[in-house]
Formats: C-alpha cells, sequence, structure tokens
C-alpha cells in the first residue's frame, strides 16, 4: 500500500487528545437516560408493537411510567415488576399496562430480591439475544464468504419495502456487496419507531423492524445466489438511535449509521440527548457485531472540502474514542470521508488522494467509508459519471472498506434500476483493472500529497486541543464543525433526557459494560 | 423544411437523431430486445438502433436506443410563460439575493394547527433539505427559524414579527377533514386582523396543498407534494426582489 510516513509518536498522541474529548462526554453521558434508551431496554425485554391509535408499545409503556414518576429510576424495574405482577409475556404485560389494566404504581407488591431476579433474568435473556444475532452473522458468512474490499453499497429508496427488495436484487445482480435502505426524509425527527411493512414515504423508506426482516430475507437469498455474503444497512442517528440498533439487532442488520454529530448538525437534534443515545446504541452494536458508519462525510457538503478537511480528520478521531469507549472493535468502525473537493481546482484528485490517504493510515484496521461526489455532482449525467469513475480510482488505490457508489443522476433524483446499474459498471471496471495498483505505487517522499495529509494531520491536532479545552459541547455550539452552530440545550429531543435516579436501574446496560 | 420547423440535431440538419435509455420490465433476451425497438417505434422513432441492451435484474432489461425522430416543431410559435418558479441552483439563488436583495432573507416556518407532523417544513428547512436539493438553513443568504410542530397561530405571528421575518412557511402534512383548509384560513384571517398581511410572504406547503387552493385562501403560493427546497427559496427570492423594486 502507498504511504506518506506519519510520525507514529505523533499520531499516538493525537489519539490520546481524542481520548480525552470522549472521556469528558462520557462523564456527563454516564449520568443520565433518556426516554429512548429505556424504550430500547424495553423492546429488549420483547415489548413490541402498537396501541389502537397506531403509538408503539415501548412509548406507551415510558409514557405510562413517567406519568407515574417512575422513569427516573429506569423502566427495568416497574417493567420487571409489573411482568411478575402479570405473570404474562413482555409484549402482553405492556399491552395490559396501556390499557390501564396492570397499574405500574401501587398494585401487587414484590420483594426486592424478587424484582431484581427477574430483572436479571429479562437482560439475561436481551443481551443473548444480541450474542445470537452475532452468531447467526457469522454462521451466514462461513457460508458464503466476504466480498473483497473496498466493499461496494449501494442504496436503494423507493419508499416503498417491496419495491426496494426488487432493486435491492437488481443491485447485487450488478455487483453491489452492501445495501442501505435510505430512510424516510426526517424519520430521524420521530420520538418512535414506525410500525409494521411500509410501502409509502418521502424520498425513502421508513425504517421499521418489519421492514429490516423483509430486506434481510431478500439479501439472504441473494448471498446464496451469489456466493457472497451481502450485508444490510440502516439508518440510527437521531432521536431513536438505541431502539433502532435494537431493532437492527434483533433482524441482523450489518452496519448502521450512529453518529450523534450528524444528528446534531443536519438534524438539529439536542446534543445532550443525542450523546447519551449515542453510547447505548453503540454497546449494542458492539455486542451484536454492527460496524457503525460515522456522518463525517457530511461536514464537506456545507463547508469548504479543502480548508476544512481536518474537521473531517477531527471528528474521525473523536467518533473512534467514543466508539472505543463503547466496546466497538477496530473492524467495526466505518468512519465516514469524502470525495467532495471542487472539480475546477487544479489537482483536486491529488488532494482527494492525500485526504483518502491520510484517513486509510490512520485507522489501519477499520472498514473506513469513503463517500462519493454529490455536492458538485452536475445534472450532466456523462460529466457525474467521470467524476464517480475518478473516485472509483481513488478509492481502490488507497484501500478503502466501505465504498458509496457514486451515480450518475446524484443531481436529479433517487437512483433508478438502471442508474445503480451504470454506476457498477464503472465501479466494477475500475477495481479490476485497478485492483492491486495500490500495492504498487508509493506517494513521492516530500512531494505534495504527503505534504497535504500531514498538514491535515497537524490542523486536526490543533484543532483536537482546542476542543479538549473548551468541550466537545462548546466547541459544537461555536460553530466548529460544518459551519452550523447548534446550542447545547436547543434543538429536539431534550425534554426526553433525565438524569438517572439514585436507584436507576439498566441491567443490560450493566451486563454489556462487564464485557467490555 | 422552413428554417423554423426544427428537430433533434445529431450531426446533420434535420436527421432527428436521440439517445434513449429506459428499462422494461421483462427478461432480457431476443422478445425483449424486440420489444424494445417496437416501443421505440410507438414512440415515434424510425431507424431504431437497440444499441445497448442488457439484464439488470430477473425480470428486468435496461436498453440504450439511438433513434431518428419523426416530428418537428415551429419554433416561431414557442412561447415562454412567465414561468412562477425561476428554477435556480442554490448557488444561483444566494447570489441573487446577495446581489439584488442585498440583505439577507429571514424565513419562519411552522406546523400549525394540530398538524403534529414535521416531516414537511424539516425537509424544506431542515440543512439536509429533501430529495438532493439542500433545505433553507443551508443558505448563506437565508436566516431561518422553524418553530417545529402544533404551533398555534399567533405565536407564529408573534415570533415573525419579532424576528422581522420576510416569509411564514406554514406546513400542513396530515389534513384531516380539510383541517388545512380551517388551519391556513385562521392565519390568513389573523394577519388580515392585525392588518399585517402584506408584511409577509405567506407560503402554504404539504402533500394535499395546491397553489391554487392556496392562493384562493390568500396565501401567497402554495407547494405541493414533491417540492424541493430550492423551489421555495428561488420564489422568496423572487417575490421579494420584485417587492423592493415596486418600493
Amino acid at each position: 500500500m502507498p504511504n506518506i510516513h506519519l510520525n507514529k509518536k505523533q499520531v499516538a498522541r493525537i489519539k490520546r487528545t481524542a481520548e480525552a474529548i470522549a472521556s469528558q462526554i462520557q462523564d456527563f453521558v454516564s449520568l443520565h437516560s433518556s426516554v429512548s434508551i429505556e424504550r430500547a431496554v424495553l423492546r429488549l425485554y420483547g415489548v413490541d408493537g402498537v396501541d389502537k391509535a397506531g403509538t408503539p408499545l415501548p412509548n406507551r409503556v415510558v409514557d405510562v411510567l413517567k406519568k407515574n414518576n417512575l422513569l427516573k429510576n429506569g423502566a427495568s424495574r416497574p417493567f420487571a415488576k409489573a411482568m411478575l405482577a402479570s405473570g404474562k409475556s413482555a409484549r402482553v404485560t405492556a399491552g395490559l399496562i396501556e390499557k390501564g389494566r396492570l397499574p405500574v404504581k401501587n398494585g401487587k407488591q414484590f420483594s426486592d430480591k424478587e424484582i431484581l431476579k427477574k430483572e436479571k433474568q429479562l437482560a439475561g435473556m436481551a443481551v443473548k439475544l444480541l450474542v445470537e444475532s452475532k452468531k447467526r452473522k457469522q454462521e451466514k458468512i462461513k457460508k458464503n464468504a466476504l466480498p473483497k474490499q473496498p466493499w461496494r453499497y449501494l442504496i436503494v429508496a423507493t419508499g416503498n419495502i417491496y419495491e426496494d427488495r426488487t432493486q435491492a436484487e437488481s443491485a447485487v445482480l450488478a455487483g453491489g456487496d452492501i445495501i442501505a435502505v435510505i430512510r424516510s426524509t426526517a424519520q430521524s425527527l420521530l420520538d418512535y419507531i414506525p410500525f409494521g411493512p411500509t410501502t409509502e414515504g418521502f424520498a425513502g423508506t421508513y425504517a421499521t423492524q418489519a421492514n429490516f426482516k423483509i430486506m434481510r430475507r431478500a439479501l439472504d437469498r441473494m448471498s446464496e445466489k451469489s456466493g457472497r455474503y451481502i450485508r444490510l444497512v440502516n439508518y440510527a442517528s437521531g432521536l431513536c438511535m438505541a431502539e433502532i440498533a435494537v431493532c437492527a439487532a434483533l433482524e441482523d442488520l450489518d452496519i448502521l449509521l450512529n453518529d450523534s454529530m450528524y444528528g446534531i448538525l443536519f438534524r438539529d437534534i439536542n446534543m445532550k440527548r443525542t450523546f447519551i443515545d449515542q453510547y447505548f446504541s453503540r454497546l449494542i452494536c458492539a455486542k451484536a457485531d454492527i460496524i457503525i458508519n460515522t456522518g463525517e462525510d457530511n461536514y464537506l457538503t456545507t463547508s469548504d472540502a479543502i480548508d476544512n478537511a481536518y474537521t473531517v480528520t477531527a471528528s474521525q478521531l473523536i467518533n473512534e474514542a467514543t466508539a472505543k469507549k463503547a466496546g466497538l472493535k477496530n473492524s467495526q468502525l466505518g468512519l465516514g470521508h469524502a470525495f467532495e473537493i471542487d472539480p475546477h481546482i487544479e489537482n483536486a484528485f491529488l488532494y482527494e488522494l492525500a485526504h483518502a490517504q491520510l484517513t486509510r493510515e490512520l485507522f489501519p484496521s477499520s472498514p473506513v467509508k469513503y463517500m462519493p461526489p454529490t455536492k458538485y455532482k452536475s445534472t450532466d449525467i456523462f460529466y457525474s459519471h467521470g467524476m464517480d469513475t475518478m473516485f472509483n480510482l481513488a478509492s481502490v488505490a488507497t484501500g478503502q472498506g466501505i465504498h458509496l457508489a457514486g451515480i450518475l443522476t446524484e443531481a436529479i433524483h433517487t437512483p433508478l434500476m438502471q442508474d445503480r446499474y451504470q454506476s457498477m459498471g464503472s465501479i466494477n471496471y475500475v477495481f479490476n483493472t485497478a485492483r492491486d495498483l495500490g500495492k504498487e505505487i508509493q506517494f513521492k517522499k516530500g512531494g505534495f500529497i504527503e505534504k497535504r495529509a500531514k498538514k491535515v494531520l497537524l490542523e486536526a491536532d490543533a484543532f483536537l486541543n482546542s476542543i479538549k479545552k473548551t468541550g466537545l459541547m462548546k466547541a459544537i455550539s461555536r460553530g466548529k464543525f460544518a459551519g452550523i452552530r447548534r446550542s447545547i440545550n436547543g434543538g429536539k429531543g431534550l425534554n426526553g433526557v433525565f438524569k438517572k435516579g439514585k436507584n436507576h436501574s439498566n441491567p443490560i446496560l450493566d451486563k454489556l459494560l462487564k464485557g467490555l | 423544411m422552413k428554417p423554423h420547423l426544427i428537430k433533434p440535431y445529431g450531426d446533420t440538419l434535420n436527421d432527428g437523431i436521440v439517445q434513449l435509455s429506459f428499462t422494461l420490465p421483462v427478461e432480457y433476451g431476443e422478445k425483449a430486445k424486440k420489444a424494445a425497438k417496437e416501443y421505440a417505434a410507438k414512440l415515434n422513432f424510425k431507424n431504431i438502433n437497440v444499441a445497448l441492451a442488457s439484464k439488470i435484474a430477473d425480470n428486468f432489461t435496461y436498453f440504450v436506443v439511438f433513434a431518428e425522430a419523426k416530428p418537428v416543431i415551429d419554433y416561431s410559435k414557442i412561447k415562454t410563460d412567465t414561468v412562477k418558479i425561476k428554477e435556480m441552483s442554490f448557488y444561483e439563488i444566494n447570489n441573487l439575493i446577495k446581489k439584488k436583495l442585498k440583505r439577507h432573507i429571514v424565513v419562519v416556518g411552522a406546523a400549525i394547527g394540530s398538524d403534529a407532523h414535521t416531516v414537511g417544513i424539516d425537509a424544506i428547512m431542515n440543512m439536509k433539505g429533501y430529495n438532493q436539493d439542500y433545505g433553507l438553513e443551508r443558505y448563506s443568504q437565508i436566516k431561518t427559524l422553524n418553530m417545529g410542530a402544533q404551533v398555534p397561530v399567533k405565536s407564529l405571528v408573534d415570533k415573525a414579527l419579532d424576528i422581522e421575518a420576510d416569509a411564514i412557511l406554514v406546513s400542513q402534512a396530515v389534513t384531516k377533514r380539510d383541517s388545512h383548509i380551517y388551519n391556513l384560513r385562521e392565519l390568513v384571517n389573523y394577519l388580515k386582523k392585525k392588518k399585517i398581511r402584506k408584511r409577509f410572504l405567506v407560503v402554504a406547503g404539504g402533500p394535499g396543498i395546491t397553489n391554487e387552493m392556496a392562493v384562493k385562501l390568500g396565501c401567497d403560493a402554495g407547494f405541493g407534494r414533491g417540492t424541493r427546497p430550492s423551489q421555495v427559496a428561488s420564489f422568496l427570492a423572487d417575490k421579494l426582489i420584485k417587492k423592493r423594486g415596486k418600493k
């Protein structure tokens, strides 16, 4: 592989700075919980389904607990108690609570010991579900091996899960290794997960557990047919990070977009809420062997890709550090970056190579996620196709992990079946004809690419040091990322955050932490 | 052929050459190719060359076709109606505001009444935008405030006055029993009562909204399903620049 000769000591020092920033956030996170984390616990205990009005039962139960002033110590204990009282399954118990037929406050009493025993049993089963998902995936990969990197990642986004399935089958036939079902616009802002299979969406398809199942089944068939394991992606970032991670784990998804920074900056989600949710969400991903993808690529759509390249590097390092705290392994870190430099700049491609190589070398054993050009994509589809071809070359030459397919109609519409086919034509051509290019080339020592990469790293170093001083939340509130300011107590979802009570109980969290 | 009668140009005047690509929901094979050719003939093309036919899924075949178009069009009869919205890009709109209006446009948005759905207003206003089109928040020349859902009319108008908004965007995603009509009418009447209707551009949006309906209810414009943020931004920039010109 080409090498830009990073100073190992410098890299180690920068990673320590990022770790210090992550620790500051972690101190805050550990003291808090949120409605969505409590709902995630209930889902892992087996609560599912909706009430008559279509509201998910995890939401209804959390609402009831909140009304009875029981939420501050977590949903686990009162729900375990309710299950003892009902003697029924989690789902039925939740239904009884929702209908007001099972009191959560007074009602039948049990000893602390009995309740604790029930909680332990429920948490044990919950964690077992996560481990089982991991095992099932490992079995599938034994049968149909993972393809070579860069893994070819294609999106489907029809709004109708059944139509998505048809599109996905076509994408796999063309060479896709990873299928992502784009969510309906702004689902990240819903404080609940829609229920059941869905056939209508806005520029995407709702992320529901039923939709996950439908697509995973289709991809299992495609894995058998193509002889390679086809991964399934969805999006957790938003107000339901932890809950979506649960649904994804239950349905054997392989990759989740899982990045607080994206939600804060681009969806105006409250930063406290999403940092708290992200942590629990990532603990679940770690256990169920779900790769997380992060959204640094988005920064370059609002701020300049050359001037602000260091913000991408800094964010990758922070994401790596926070992910490690949740027990994620290097092999689970799909840290993001992008090919977004203005093509009118002379030698833009050299800058791109420098940035791509920097990411590759900073995270050598992670499946880093490389995003195609979007900002400067033209409605001239043939020109755009040319841009994507250069992107494909940069990706294979620098050995990227997850390769998002650039689509020639990016500036026009969500991809048609034929757009994806054309896109894959270029990817397959470049990846095949230049497969081992990276093994053959070296970037000139002291040359443009090496110097550029080192400059970005140096800027990221200084930036991380300044964040360490002010704290990450303050840095975001001052518009240090993507040129967007978000206030610490602004944005959506803050009212779902609460300080854990003295007797807060989340035995799943405890169990997941024990393994670290 | 008279010079004002035109047709597509390949490399010779009036050769009518057109390139097409499309997919048919049939399995790849000779029959599929024949179907593509006959379909192109139905589209009124001649000398049809199916240059590429390729299987892109079970029961789907992709074609690239070159063919000669038959019809001509009288160019002298083409009239460009004054289009209500000039289709401009993100960069063009920002530039236009900077150069012509010479100040920021201030926009306040909300879903009013009992509508709890922010999907519409968020798609238009959020950074991320909708369908590959950046949201208003991302425009350097537009200052935005998204008040979210279930905002009472009075709060919305108070806020608009407070931040000296140029425009009020109202989203109505879910409309039960014509509640959108009621809500929009309530907003317009409130503004009229306060004698400040003309002070703002009032724009309604939502899957069930049409421009005709919105204007009838006293709004300045209505945008329906599939509207992109740049269309709203173009409309606002264009109207405000014209409004300024009149003063």
